[in-house]
């Protein structure tokens, strides 16, 4: 195949609508808009043009293709969307948006109610307290969730599934709404255009098909970009085979963030990150172990570290008083065990197990075992490779724990990501009372209609949205139908509107095809197509970006720490390694898919790199420490940090805003402890 | 863990252009040797790159020949043990083999309704454009699932 490239046909499209992503996000999107499509069309007679996008194939793409055990968010009817902005708040050290969490809270029930109408299975719990799997829990007569059925809860919020086919089955009801001649699979949107005669208006998008030799470009009153969070811009702990066993998707390259910046919006939070402890090696779930098993976490000579080390929680008030600690500040008393030489960390599987068959019968405790592999079989099929080859019954058993390399993400627990315009019924603030946001930029939380960026017409959902994690997979497509309905809305808004490019279609398809073409250009100047030096690999590009990230920007190399000074390399490497990746070359349509998310995964890192440096703090201990500022500084930056990109200049600004609460936050602590 | 390919099994897809893996794999990780110039086995499919496979059994599922399988990733795990499914319209059923020779089977179920059933908008409203700047999705008032929240939590409101 190498080599054999023909010039690629320019396949243009005028629409009015486009979405880029085919995850949760894009499916909640496209499911709701189609309605009120519908709607305008009955009301009005105009008919809007929509189509999405994916780079994969909708049933199994995004961050929930393998499936899932559960679902994360499930606010039911016993607490209210409040109680659920607090406990993200709380998750998120304290920065984080109410409106756009408590929003979330009020409207995810809708669509867990819609998949289990869809068919996904739901445990349930019996009037006896017994658990049923989805499919037994309709032969025994339970209700639905939506009358009145009660579910399985594996923590406050969390709810079991059978979720294998979670995806399948919310993929086959977008598809459904949108009809098929409304999807285009296989292509890779890379770039987004703004409008000529107003930058700070998005006019369309353009990408590769990864199947044949075409370049489409979009033309788009609005745009919905959820094209999910970013995976391996951080060298991963395994470095051979094992890379592509990252715990988020492999295939979640930035995208989203890279985008939007280049299109001049508004990113907030990019210093957040997550860095899950996970079964080791595999990255299989720990939640259901800890929260429906009871299993304990401890080191290697059977202490508790949350016990035993939970005098370091009080260095961070009031955080650090909370009645769940933050999942980075659990992380930073497991790390103190590993830092001093008492790992490994193992999860008890084997007491969990044990315990819990006291009380059960024998055919209850073949159920428990089937729900315990369940867990992993559904989402994490890869950590059962890892215990069936080292011989772990988890009844037998404990299995080691482990905290992984760095993830960006803005729907799981974690917030970085894009500042959005938010709900205005629920008391978010109008006004901006930091000095030294740039001018153009809207002030308050809510400046147009819901969900859309600091960009006229680009919206976005899930992983997109910064500043409100905890959505998981229920949220992200709820998140993505509430930004439908607005998106309807400023289609009928801007109807006059026609979008014009600021580049040329010849510039546009040039650009995105160069890696291909600088591979034509200089292959043969070296007998070995991999060592050239005219140009680099996608590969060696991204082992160059996992290193700077890895060694200085707080990786796994240095457990998670790094200093002004560490930053001020990586800053100095970044901008060098982002000047080589013009010289990357494509042998094939597939590499050229890889330049395309290595390029969007280094911007996305240097955004990462600015906002640690620009928060003089070390906001999330456990995450990352910034060892000059070893501290949560809660007088100076109890506060938003938010980003804007200068995709001429290239430079990166970055600068406050205000944080406020919408609901109360005192209810999550305890009495202080001093 | 990747994915791979078993010689005597795959079929290609029957000489179709694309194989139901290459479909299906979200990360463009399978591809036909049409020739075999790549392998040496010309029209079946292959995981071209392996250092990039989430073990995402995506195609390992959709294979009609059940031609594809894993095995665990190399710098990690000992050899001889292996996942599988057979995935079914209601249900998966997976066999684990352990490096011991211990085997375990499990059946999920994966589905309550029949698959290309759903019928997205029957027993929806059709909202009307009046409606637009309210809160909520369109499926609020029959879905049962919107919630209101106690007024006074909003301290700012």
């Amino acid at each position: 195949m190498a080599g054999t490239f023909e010039a690629p046909e320019v396949v243009q499209e005028e629409l009015d609508i486009l979405l880029v992503g085919g995850g949760m996000a894009c499916c909640g999107t496209a499911y709701e808009i189609m309605r009120w499509a519908e709607a305008l069309k009955a009301e009005t007679g105009k008919e809007l043009k929509i189509k999405l996008v994916d780079k994969a194939a909708l049933d199994r793409s995004g961050a929930v293709a393998q499936g899932l055990s559960a679902i994360n968010t499930y606010i039911g009817d016993k607490q209210d969307p409040a109680d659920y902005a607090r406990m993200i708040s709380n998750d998120l050290m304290g920065i984080t948006r109410d409106d756009l969490t408590y929003d979330c809270g009020r409207n995810v029930d809708d669509s867990v109610h819609l998949f289990e109408e869809w068919g996904l299975p739901i445990w349930k719990t019996d009037a006896t307290g017994v658990r049923h799997d989805g499919a037994d829990a309709i032969k025994e007569g339970i209700p639905s969730l939506k009358d009145g059925g009660q579910p399985v809860r594996s923590g406050k919020w969390q709810i079991m599934i059978n979720g294998e086919s979670y995806k399948w089955i919310v993929a086959e009801g977008a598809k459904k709404a949108l009809g098929l001649d409304r999807i285009q699979e296989r292509v890779f949107i890379v770039h987004l255009i703004n409008d000529k005669n107003d930058p700070s208006r998005i006019a369309g998008a353009a990408g590769f098909s990864v199947r044949e030799n075409k370049i489409y470009i979009y033309k788009a009153k609005a745009v919905m970009l959820a094209a999910g969070g970013c995976v391996n811009l951080f060298r991963p702990r395994s470095v051979g085979e094992g890379q592509g066993r990252a715990w988020y998707p492999v295939w979640n390259a930035g995208s989203t963030y890279a985008m939007a910046a280049e299109a001049g919006a508004e990113l907030t939070m990019m210093e957040n990150r997550f860095v899950p402890a996970r079964f080791k090696d595999g990255y299989g779930p720990v939640g259901a172990w800890f929260l429906l098993f009871k299993a304990r976490a401890m080191n290697a000579y059977g202490e508790d570290y949350m016990t035993k080390n939970k005098e370091m929680l009080n260095d961070y008030p009031p955080y650090g008083q909370a009645n769940v600690p933050a999942a980075c500040l659990r992380n930073h008393l497991m790390l103190k065990e590993m830092k001093e030489g008492r790992g490994p960390i193992w999860m008890d599987t084997v007491s969990a197990l044990g315990k819990l068959k006291e009380t059960l019968s024998a055919k209850e405790v073949k159920h428990l075992e089937a729900e315990a592999w369940e867990d992993f079989l559904d989402m994490s099929v890869g950590q059962c490779g890892v215990w069936v080859g080292e011989n772990v019954e988890p009844e037998k058993k404990m299995s080691e724990l482990m905290p992984t390399e760095p993830y960006l993400l803005g729907s799981h627990s974690g917030c970085c990501g894009i500042w959005v315009s938010g709900p205005t019924d629920v008391g978010a603030p109008t006004t901006e009372t930091e000095a030294g946001v740039p001018a153009h930029l809207p002030k308050g939380w809510n400046w147009g209609c819901r969900s859309m960026t600091t960009v006229n017409g680009l919206f976005t959902a899930g992983d997109g949205v910064g500043a409100s994690g905890h959505k998981f997979s229920s949220g992200s497509f709820a998140e993505g139908r509430l930004a439908a309905k607005a998106m309807v809305k400023y289609a009928m808004d801007n109807a006059s509107f026609s979008p014009e490019f600021d580049e040329t279609p010849e510039q546009i398809a040039a650009a995105i095809w160069q890696p291909a073409k600088t591979f034509l250009e200089h292959k043969d100047y070296s007998t070995a197509i991999d060592v050239n030096p005219n140009y680099i690999t996608p590969k060696m590009l991204q082992f160059r970006l996992q290193k700077i990230m890895d060694e200085y920007v707080a990786g796994v190399a240095t457990y998670y720490n790094t200093n002004d000074k560490m930053l001020a390399v990586a800053e100095e490497k970044l901008e060098m390694l982002k000047e080589d990746s013009k010289k990357m070359r494509a042998k094939d349509l597939h590499e050229l898919l890889r330049a395309w998310e290595n390029y969007h995964r280094i911007l996305t890192a240097e955004a990462h790199m600015k906002h640690i440096q620009f928060r003089e703090e070390s906001r999330y201990p456990g995450f990352y420490y910034r060892m000059d500022k070893n501290f949560v500084d809660e007088k100076n930056w109890h506060c938003f940090v938010n980003s804007i990109y200068d995709k001429h200049s290239k430079k990166w600004t970055c600068f406050k805003r205000a944080h406020v609460d919408l609901v109360d936050k005192s209810k999550l602590f305890k009495q202080a402890a001093h | 863990m990747p994915t791979f390919v078993r010689t005597e099994k795959c079929d290609g897809c029957k000489g179709q252009d694309k194989t139901a893996c290459m479909y299906i794999c979200p990360h463009d990780l399978m591809k036909l040797d049409k020739d075999g110039s790549d392998t040496g086995h010309a029209m079946k499919a292959y995981n071209q790159e392996p250092e990039q496979c989430w073990e995402c059994y995506s195609c390992v599922k959709i294979c009609p020949q059940g031609a594809i399988e894993c095995r665990a990733y190399a710098d990690i795990v000992p050899l001889g043990g292996s996942v599988q499914p057979l995935r079914g319209s209601d249900s998966i059923m997976w066999t684990l083999k352990f490096r011991n020779g211990v085997m375990k089977r499990f059946k999920f179920p994966i589905r309550t309704t029949a698959e290309g059933s759903i019928d997205p908008f029957g027993g929806k409203p059709m909202p009307k454009l009046s409606e637009i700047n309210d809160d909520g999705v369109f499926t609020k008032m029959v879905l049962g699932g919107y919630r209101a929240g106690n007024p006074a939590e909003l301290i700012r409101k």
